[in-house]
Order: structure tokens, then sequence, then C-alpha cells
């Protein structure tokens, strides 16, 4: 029985509630998961492969793992910034602008894809100031990063702040008393117990923007081999009734959210080696 | 950790060698405000400048459009539906994952969190597999009437997907941490399991199981990718705000859809101050 399995426990409720958890992850998760799972299994090897190293597919790739590297390592470094501000220095509006880093999980997508557009667009508030320049964000490859900029900034804030907050004041004293200034301290005392921190928070960075669907497609212009992310050609596919190659583009995206799952569970575990 | 030291107040006395120079700290807080307000405040402030531009009477007849109203409705009863059944599982996984030891807990635990690491596309087109025209249960549903895919149903269900994990992730860590005595004592001194969980768990766990019910809702109310995938979008039927946004905007009603967003973003900064003062509720009482 359940029970067996668990040290004797006076409380009650374990067979309900276990069963309830794992029957209710089955029918929402686990099942829905299995059948992306079974359909590609369902198409033959070369028809897998010819539909997900198409020329259009490759070049989604390419947009969406490229736009979401340059986004997470663009967050590695001013989310890394604005979490050293906010935790270290005391400045008006410091508590607001700290409520407001969660307003990329707040907000919808759609919306974010909107307003972004609206704003980086020719005649919009900061388009209209590149535009003398030659530089257009909206509807090219550069409104694919911006986007992913924004929905990803609150991974890295959240996950460096605690760190941040958590170092002892000790180990920057030690430094000091040793000899070293403020530049030294940073680069060889600093940053090092930062960055396992800073990598997690870019991978989690990194893994949302892949990942992000409604906030591009308002600013990408979605111009297939330039700025057509892999997320909107499964849903193209999937309008055209092309179920099998929504399906093999689905499951190479899945496998890759896994690996990059299993990265960010190692990258955790390797930042808190300090902590426990 | 820090215990009996409040870490704002140390570093607010920090000595001047143990941070940066002054025009270096000011040159950094300037950048952070900077990248802030260009990426995040200032589209912000975009939604409701777009939304006003033809002043309040086009704003408020925006809303009043019977498209509007529908898309609203079905918003509130999609969150209605969905966040109290991921309310009901969050519980009861973190009483199993909590209050007792277990083979392949961590594994449990990790299933639980999968849904936030799938991308909304994928979360919609896996019910489409499932209940779509072309689907293992499609031609069961068609023969049955049943719709489920472009309908109400398919997208309740792909919220509950992406809402999933959201209660139980905010409850176990808090359960975690308060252990089992107190639960153990009321049991041993008879109460019964429903008694235990409602006079003792309870009241440890409110501020946390209120956090996660407002994050859940947040998300259920404001999804778009996944719902996008099974929605059909059918005016009036199976438009929730999220996807009426996107149809006013890709029609070219600016005004509107930007009118229609701000209910989104109101309902955004509502989430963000609740959430702040649970949180702050939640730290008090993790102290005592």
């Amino acid at each position: 029985m359940m029970f067996s399995i668990t040290r004797k426990s006076v409380l009650p409720g374990f067979g309900l509630t276990f069963g309830y958890t794992v029957f209710y992850l089955s029918l929402i998760v686990l099942i829905p998961l299995s059948a992306l799972i079974f359909r590609t299994a369902g198409m033959t090897g070369a028809e897998f492969i010819e539909t997900v190293t198409s020329p259009r597919v490759m070049a989604s790739y390419r947009v969406t793992f490229g736009s979401a590297l340059i986004a997470a390592s663009v967050n590695a470094v001013f989310g890394t910034l604005l979490a050293w501000v906010l935790v270290r220095y005391r400045f008006p509006g410091r508590h607001i602008i700290d409520a407001l880093v969660d307003l990329p999980f707040a907000l919808p997508t759609a919306v974010i894809g909107i307003a972004l557009a609206t704003v980086y667009s020719a005649n919009g508030w900061i388009g209209s100031l590149l535009e003398p320049w030659g530089l257009k964000v909206a509807y090219t490859p550069a409104g694919i990063v911006i986007a992913m900029i924004i929905i990803s900034l609150p991974f890295v804030v959240r996950t460096l702040q605690p760190v941040i907050e958590d170092i002892e004041t000790e180990t920057e004293e030690a430094a000091v008393c040793l000899g070293a200034n403020r530049w030294q301290t940073f680069r060889y005392v600093l940053l090092p117990t930062l960055f396992p921190s800073i990598l997690t928070g870019f991978a989690l960075a990194f893994a949302r923007s892949v990942g992000e669907y409604g906030s591009v497609i308002f600013i990408a212009g979605n111009m297939p081999m330039v700025s057509e992310i892999t997320s909107l050609l499964i849903i193209t596919k999937l309008e055209q009734f092309n179920y099998s190659g929504a399906t093999a583009i689905a499951s190479v995206m899945l496998a890759a959210s896994f690996v990059l799952l299993l990265t960010i569970n190692l990258l955790q575990r390797w930042s808190r080696r300090y902590i426990d | 950790m820090n215990i009996g030291t409040q870490p704002s107040q140390g570093t607010l006395m920090r000595p001047e060698n143990l941070t940066e120079p002054a025009p270096i700290r000011w040159l950094l807080i300037a950048l952070a405000i900077l990248f802030f307000g260009l990426f995040l405040l200032l589209p912000l402030a975009a939604v409701f400048v777009q939304a006003l531009e033809k002043g309040w009477s086009v704003y408020l007849a925006a809303l009043w459009e019977p498209d509007a109203l529908a898309a609203i409705r079905l918003t509130l009863t999609v969150a209605a539906i969905s966040v109290p059944l991921n309310l009901i599982f969050g519980i009861a996984a973190s009483w199993a994952i909590t209050k007792f030891d277990f083979p392949g807990k961590n594994l449990l635990i990790t299933l639980i969190d999968l849904p936030f690491s799938v991308s909304p596309v994928i979360s919609g087109l896996i019910y489409v597999l499932i209940f779509g025209l072309h689907g293992w249960l499609g031609p069961w549903l068609s023969a049955h009437g049943i719709k489920i895919i472009f309908a109400v149903p398919g997208i309740i269900i792909a919220t509950v997907f992406v809402t999933f994990p959201f209660v139980a992730r905010e409850l176990i860590p808090l359960m975690d941490v308060q252990g089992r005595d107190e639960e153990e004592a009321a049991a041993v001194l008879g109460a019964n399991g429903w008694q235990t969980f409602l006079r003792v768990t309870l009241p440890h766990i409110r501020w946390g199981i209120l956090y996660g019910i407002i994050i859940c809702n947040a998300r259920a109310m404001g999804e778009f990718g996944a719902v996008s995938v099974v929605s059909g979008r059918i005016r009036g039927l199976t438009n929730t705000i999220p996807l009426y946004v996107e149809i006013l905007y890709n029609e070219y009603h600016y005004a509107a859809a930007f009118a229609v967003a701000s209910l989104l973003v109101l309902l955004a900064l509502v989430t963000l101050v609740v959430k702040s003062l649970v949180g702050w509720r939640m730290k008090e009482q993790l102290h005592f």
C-alpha cells in the first residue's frame, strides 16, 4: 500500500493528497506532454529530420536562439547591475523600482508586445529618435532582442538579489585589510562569488527568451528567414493543418527546454555551494 | 543568514572603504535607472498615453463594446475555474511533499515545475494533439458533439496548464520551513486530518496561499501564447482579453487596443502592490 513506502508518520492524508497530486499531474501535464512525444515517435526518421532541418526552420532557430543569447547576455550585465544597485545603494524611488522589476512577470506578454511595437516604431517615442541614425528596431531582429530583454530581466535580478544580500561583510573587509583596492575586491572577491548566480540568471533568462511568443510577434515583423521565431513557425504550421510539422518542431524546442532545465538545476546546485 | 541584524541597515552604514567611490555609485545608479526606464517604464507609459490619445469618451466606449465585455467576462470565467483547481492541487501537493517522506520526492517537485519550462505555444499545441479534430480523442469528441479546441473548455485547460505550478511552488518551501511538529502534536492530541489542516496548518500558510492565488490569477488572466493556439479567436465567444487586444491591434484600432490593454496593465500593477504587501506579511509570519 501507499503507506508502506513512507516513514511511519502520525499525520493522516498521505494517500489522498499524494494520490490526487499524481492523478492531477498526470492528467494536466504528463499525459498531454507524452502526446507530443508519441506523435513525434510516429514519424519516420527521415521525415522528422527533413522537417526540423528545412532552411526556414533552421533560420528560425538562428533567430530564436541568437536573439535569446544576446538578450540573456545584456541582462547578465544590466540585471546584475540593477540587482547590485537595488541591494547596496540607497536612492529615492528604490522601493518602487524594486517592486516594478516583477512587472514583466505580471504583465501579459501581448501588452508588452504592442507597447514595444509602438514605442520603437519609426514614429514612436524611441523609434523616432533612432530613425535619423538609420537604426531600425521595430519589425527587425533587433526588436526581438529588445522584447526578450524585457521579459527575461526579472529572472537575473531576482536570482542575484538574495545572493548579493548574503555576501558577508567580512569577505570584503578581509580583502581591504590585505590591501586590495575596490576594483580588485570586486574583480577577485565579489565577482567569483556572484559568478555562478549570474550564470544561473543568464540560463533562466535564456530559457525564458527561447520560449517567448506573445511579446515578440508584435515587434518582430515575422519575416520568414529573417525575423520569424520558432514558436511562430509552430503556430503557422498548425494553422496550415500541418500537425506533424508543428509537432516535430515543437519536440525539438521541448528537448531544448529540457536540456536548459537540467543545466539550470546543475547551475543552481553549483551557485549554492557556498551557502549550505 | 542574518539573524537579529537587518541587512538593509548594515549596508546603509557600510564604511567608505567597503563600497564604491561616490561618483561610481551615482554612475551605476544612473545607468540602472536609465536601463529600467527605457525598457520598462517607457512602454508602460506608452500604453496609457495611447489609450487616452483620443480622450476619455473613446477610452470608455472601447471598454463598453459588447465584444470587449464578452472578452472580460470570458477572462474572469477562465480565471475563476483555473485558479481554484490549481489551488486545490497546490495544497494537496504541498501537504504530501512537506509532511511525509517518500522516494522520488525531488522528481515529483521537478515534474510539478515542468509547465514553467514548456513554451506557451507548445502548452497549447499538446492539447490540440489530444482534443483537436485530428487528435487522439478528436473523432470521439466530434461524434458526441463535444467541442474542446476552439471553444471555452480548451482555453480553460490550456490556462490550467500554464498556471499549474504557481500555488504549489509558493506553498512547498513555506510549509517545508514550518516543519511538522505542530501538526504531529495536533494529531497526537486527537485531531483528525481536517481539523489539523484547518486549525493548525492553514493559519500558518494563509498568506502564502494568497500570494500563490494572486500570481496564479495574474498569469491566468494574461496568458496569450497557449490560449491563442487553442482559442480559434471567435469574437464574442472564445476571445479572452489578451486575444481581443491582439485582434484590435492587428485591425489598426490602436486606441481601442491600448484601452483594453490598459485594463491588463492595471491588473498587473494591482497584482504587484498586493504581492508586495502579502510578501511582507509572509516574511513577518516566518519570523514568529
